[in-house]
């Protein structure tokens, strides 16, 4: 992978900064969604014949919705820096993270990134039929792991995860454990690799209090090692523990890009102050 | 939402922002940033895949075992499966229809023609699911996607090899030879496999664009079925229909009965060189070549839409 470059890691993310290097280069994205089947009708076999022989016609009569996702979001991300993304439940977060991570086409506009981001997550390759050490395996090569890498890494992950400490339930089918457990297992495996630029989304809420200490910790390592490090939660507080600026969406539209606490501020006064 | 959104506030330019008077893309070229989510060239591309090769296999192995776990049995599926598959098939056109006369060596015949056929069938059709069936793996990680349908025909090739344990078994139950010919299997299975994995490419494509063809398939792959002789012999059926010249041809070199056909000349004693059409080697790569490469650029063709929408 990427990870050649050794420019000087500016780890301070503001004044002191010599030469600031560019991670990540969102420049105007507008990001839209086209769902079938939700005109009228929603997806009866009318609806379908209708869009099938009116393909020629605008997208709309066809029964094709477009969910504006993200609209016009500009910003420049940093190497050293970690930035954490805020904003109401359907603001375009999740999407825009995707997007960075070059899983999701843009519509207008263009994500420029130094290597090759990462989403935290390796949900959907682990399969549940599985014992948790197969599991390992296949996440850790599903990340791109090598097999010496993944067998390294084995205890390392295993204990990180504590999935052992009440017992051998690492070689049981990940069907058998408990919710918690399993999305410590996972988090465990997500965490196992360094990356140029790491995208986290909510990743922090699994897990017991001791449990999110260690991946909080985890996360601050990552954090050393990564170029750049995205992190989306609704939990102010972890954003306020790992994050030195922060990017508030609304709607997908960038309402505020600055330092933690200015935007905290802004952004509690809006939602009431709940959190 | 009820929540309405007043004037946003002017964007406050208290975060770092890059210098004036140069473009984001500017900037990014500057520092030599590529743009997220651009299909890489091809040669590019095989390479990542190769890197990947480990992930493929383990995952078809994944895929392969938490098939039958929750079962009692567990693996012992893997042979019984295909068993009872051709004691279905032995039963409606052996017995029933009385499909085997003139066919010598009719059980193995016929469990041959269902195995090999059964792996390029479901080749196919877990090509066609392999990326609309897998979004969350393709909307979550990045890997060359690829990977996916040529895991899937992996899995089945795995398969197939149980199968061909519980073939074994039968074809010397039934008095079939052990013969130096069984190193056949090999050349015979390669081509096939590359063929496979080249349509269910094709497949894999058409079906991330359109699922609905995954319904459709199953009437195709019938049909096709049909069409091959799995269950009796091409060459009887051919010998007294008075077909034009090109159908003639057109059923003799269908990839499918190449494949079958060359899987019972190497398995049966019984069964001839004269029953092979002229040419079968190069005709049955001719196929592989065609279909593996030509279904492998036409799926990275799109390499960069897969998992969008």
């Amino acid at each position: 992978m990427a990870d050649t470059i050794t420019g000087p890691h500016s780890r301070a993310t503001d004044t002191t900064a010599t030469e600031r290097v560019p991670t990540v280069v969102v420049d105007g994205v507008d990001i839209v969604y086209r769902v079938n089947g939700t005109g009228a009708g929603r997806g009866s076999a009318t609806a379908a014949l209708n869009r099938i022989l009116r393909r020629k016609k605008t997208e709309k009569a066809a029964g094709v919705r477009k969910v504006h996702a993200v609209r016009n979001v500009s910003f420049t991300a940093y190497r050293g820096e970690a930035i954490g993304l805020i904003g109401t439940n359907g603001s375009g977060k999740s999407t825009l993270l995707k997007a960075v991570a070059g899983l999701l086409p843009v519509e207008n506009g263009r994500i420029y990134t130094d290597g090759q981001p990462s989403l935290l997550g390796v949900n959907a390759a682990l399969m549940n039929d599985l014992t948790g050490e197969r599991n390992v395996h296949l996440g850790g090569l599903a990340m791109g792991m090598s097999r010496e890498q993944v067998r390294e890494r084995y205890q390392e992950i295993v204990d990180f995860s504590g999935i052992n400490e009440k017992g051998d339930f690492i070689t049981l089918p990940m069907r058998t454990y408990s919710s918690g457990m399993a999305a410590r297992l996972r988090f465990s495996i997500a965490a196992a690799k360094d990356h140029d630029v790491l995208l986290i989304d909510e990743a922090l809420a699994t897990g017991d209090a001791s449990f999110r200490k260690r991946s909080e910790a985890r996360i601050r390592e990552l954090r050393k090692n990564a170029g750049t490090v995205f992190l989306v939660s609704h939990n102010n507080k972890s954003i306020r523990d790992t994050c030195d600026r922060v990017l508030w969406l609304e709607r997908g539209e960038l309402r505020m890009d600055g330092a933690t606490e200015d935007v905290l501020k802004e952004y509690e006064k809006f939602t009431g102050g709940k959190k | 939402m009820s929540q309405v959104l007043h004037t946003p506030p002017p964007t406050t330019k208290t975060g770092p922002a890059a210098t004036p008077a140069e473009s984001p893309a500017q900037l990014a070229a500057r520092y030599g940033l590529s743009v997220s989510g651009a299909r890489p060239t091809l040669r590019e591309y095989v390479r990542r895949l190769w890197a990947r090769r480990h992930f493929i296999t383990a995952f078809a192995t994944a895929k392969l075992t938490a098939q039958y776990s929750q079962a009692k049995l567990g693996q012992v599926w893997q042979i019984v499966n295909p068993l009872l598959n051709a004691a279905v098939y032995y039963l409606i056109f052996g017995v029933l229809m009385g499909t085997k006369h003139g066919v010598p060596d009719y059980v193995p015949f016929l469990v041959t023609g269902v195995f090999v056929w059964t792996f390029t069938q479901s080749s196919i059709m877990a090509g066609t699911r392999a990326i609309s069936g897998s979004l969350g793996l393709v909307r979550a990680l990045h890997f060359p996607r690829a990977s996916l349908p040529l895991s899937y025909c992996l899995q089945q090739l795995q398969q197939l090899l149980f199968s061909m344990a519980a073939l074994v078994v039968i074809l010397l139950a039934f008095g079939v030879p052990v013969a130096a010919s069984w190193l056949l299997i090999l050349p015979a299975l390669t081509l096939q496999f590359m063929f496979n994995a080249g349509v269910a490419m094709v497949m894999a494509r058409v079906g991330a664009k359109t699922p609905d063809i995954a319904q459709l398939m199953p009437f195709v792959l019938r049909t096709w079925m049909y069409a091959s002789g799995v269950m009796f012999s091409m060459d009887k059926i051919l010998a007294d229909r008075d077909l034009p010249q090109f159908a003639h041809v057109l059923l003799e070199y269908n990839p499918a009965v190449l494949y079958i056909d060359l899987m019972r000349f190497a398995l049966i004693d019984s069964f001839e060189a004269h029953q092979l059409p002229p040419h079968v080697w190069a005709a049955a790569l001719g196929w592989a070549l065609l279909a593996g490469i030509g279904g492998f650029i036409y799926f990275w063709k799109a390499e960069e839409t897969y998992g969008r929408g």
